[in-house]
């Protein structure tokens, strides 16, 4: 388990702090962003399956393009872009 | 590309491949255990703290941590060779992995879904999916939830959600009373299941559950923010921050089908000690059928004795298997998708998520190939995984054959060379 209880993300250029310990995914519902990816036809998305699956949760991560938000816990100092 | 050995790997670290792990290991075998997920634990013992788990899950947990097997997580195998070895992306970089005498396939399912106007919008997630979010961390309390799909999986959901302070407007199973009754009834026989079953909606009593209902269409701007239900005489709108909706499981059956194995529908065939049609490979847990999790417990570990070469022990295990394929008939034939519900989605209605393929340009092909070429539906990075399932309800279409990657992955790793550099492994990665 980790010690630390919060850390710092920058989400879109901002600075938010997150629950330690959950994933990207819900770091992001938690902070209320409505949209992960835009769909080839560039309508908003958010996680569908929540296990790998379905790829809608897809984000840049530290400037790692289309990782799946659900499948990666929040680290300090990550850096994610929305609208991948 | 590095390379891994064990005398017998296992895909998948939910019950049934830890199960079967620690059979093999016990029955003195070497073995790997690779998930792309972060912890062990598949779907229902997916955590975050483990001490919040129910004492079975730690239990087999625990096992596992005391073993000398050799647990590889963020590991998504893509791809599966001729020659024994799969071919795993370990956090974008390759990773060989070697069989040298079994490879067993505990690769569970995922959830079906049912294409409806709105289905897309964010804020529209699914059962199995906000449970996996849930127990990932995010956070729901004080949001309007309703949950609308089929099966046994809304009771524990339900329960999530209530526990979590969402409020949970309702509950709607799309099958009739009836048949939801009378698969209720067949329960007794297994009383533990009931039992679950009853803890379940006690864990959701100020909300209702409806059967007989299902979703018609979920609406708002830019995401979800009401959902119109029907029981079939009159319409419902409720408002809500996240719908959940979800209409059972499929067997995740690709890795089995890129490997050759013989299957019925998406379920992997296995023999009475789930060997599957392929010499040295096993299935065991919902890949080969959705029967929960204490089934799934039992095959993994028939299957790691057998793949331990302990034939009799697993042959021993196997007389106890209550007569499952009952119970997996039963609960598909009580929860099977009322007819209306193939009338849901509107021509514009997208079916393919990945591409954005809308219903009215895929009705005029014969196949799920065909509609693939022509419309490239199932081709985007789910691999068809999300849009199969609802061509085969909605046109009754066949299964398309498997191709590597299974998932998305870097030119680094379906390039990597194959020739072996195998430095001595080190004892574990988490
Ligand atoms: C989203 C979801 C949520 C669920 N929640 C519940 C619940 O709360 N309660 C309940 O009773 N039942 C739940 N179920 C049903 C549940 O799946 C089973 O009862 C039980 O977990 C099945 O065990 P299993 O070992 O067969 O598969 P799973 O537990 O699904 O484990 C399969 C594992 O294989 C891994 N895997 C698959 N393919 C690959 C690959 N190519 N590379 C690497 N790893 C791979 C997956 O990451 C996963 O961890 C849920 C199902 C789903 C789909
Ligand atoms: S939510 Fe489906 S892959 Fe992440």
């Amino acid at each position: 388990m980790s010690v630390e209880s919060e850390v710092g993300l920058t989400v879109d250029g901002e600075t938010v702090s997150s629950a330690a310990d959950i994933t990207v995914a819900a770091a992001l519902l938690n902070l209320g962003k409505w949209r992960f990816r835009r769909s080839v036809s560039g309508s908003p998305r958010t996680p569908l399956c929540g296990m790998g699956t379905c790829h809608e949760c897809l984000v840049t991560v530290d400037g790692d393009r289309h990782r799946r938000a659900c499948m990666i816990p929040v680290r300090a100092g990550m850096r994610i872009e929305t609208d991948d | 590309m590095t390379e891994w050995a064990a005398s017998v790997v296992v895909v998948g670290a939910g019950p049934a491949g830890i199960a079967a792990a620690i059979r093999a290991e016990g029955a003195g075998r070497s073995v790997i255990l690779i998930d792309q997920a972060q912890r062990p634990g598949g779907q229902i013992w997916r955590h975050r703290d483990r001490a919040a788990l129910p004492r079975q899950a730690r239990s087999w947990l625990q096992r596992l941590d005391r073993s000398s097997v050799r647990l590889l997580t963020g590991a998504s195998v893509v791809d599966a060779e001729p020659s024994s070895r799969l071919r795993v992306d370990l956090g974008g970089r390759p990773l060989g992995v070697r069989w040298n005498d079994a490879l067993v396939l505990a690769t569970g399912s995922h959830e079906r879904f049912v294409p409806f106007p709105g289905w897309t919008l964010p804020g529209v997630v699914g059962v199995g999916g906000a449970q996996a979010l849930l127990k990932s961390g995010m956070d729901v309390a004080g949001m309007e939830v309703v949950l609308a799909g089929s099966g046994p999986l809304l009771l524990p959901v339900a329960a999530t959600l209530s526990r979590a302070g969402a409020n949970l407007t309702l509950v709607a199973e799309q099958a009739p009373l009836g048949r939801v009754i009378r698969f209720g009834a067949a329960l007794w026989r297994s009383p533990s299941r009931w039992l679950d079953a009853a803890r379940y909606r006690a864990g959701f009593l100020r909300t209702p559950y409806r059967t007989g209902t299902w979703v018609l269409r979920a609406e708002g701007e830019d995401r979800v923010r009401e959902v119109t239900l029907t029981d079939g005489d009159g319409e419902r709108t409720l408002p809500c921050d996240l719908l959940c909706t979800g209409f059972g499981l499929t067997p995740a059956s690709e890795l089995a089908r890129l490997l050759g194995c013989a299957t019925d529908g998406w379920r992997v065939k296995v023999d009475g000690v789930q060997a599957t049609s392929e010499d040295g490979v096993y299935c065991a847990g919902e890949a080969c059928g959705i029967a929960g999790a204490e089934i799934a417990i039992l095959e993994g570990e028939i299957a790691g004795l057998a793949a331990a070469g302990d034939r009799a022990g697993a042959e021993r295990l196997g007389r106890r298997r209550p007569p499952h394929d009952r119970f997996v008939a039963g609960l598909a034939q009580a929860f099977r998708l009322r007819e209306e519900l193939s009338a849901l989605p509107a021509g514009t209605t997208l079916v393919c998520r990945c591409e954005d393929v809308p219903l009215e340009r895929l009705r005029d092909f014969g196949s799920t190939r065909e509609a693939k070429l022509h419309t490239r539906a199932g081709m985007g990075p789910c691999q068809g995984r999300i849009c199969q399932p609802a061509l085969q309800h909605f046109f009754g279409w066949g299964i398309d054959s498997v191709r590597p990657p299974l998932f998305p992955t870097s030119l680094s790793v379906l390039a990597a060379p194959e020739e072996d550099e195998s430095p001595p492994p080190p004892t574990s990665i988490t």
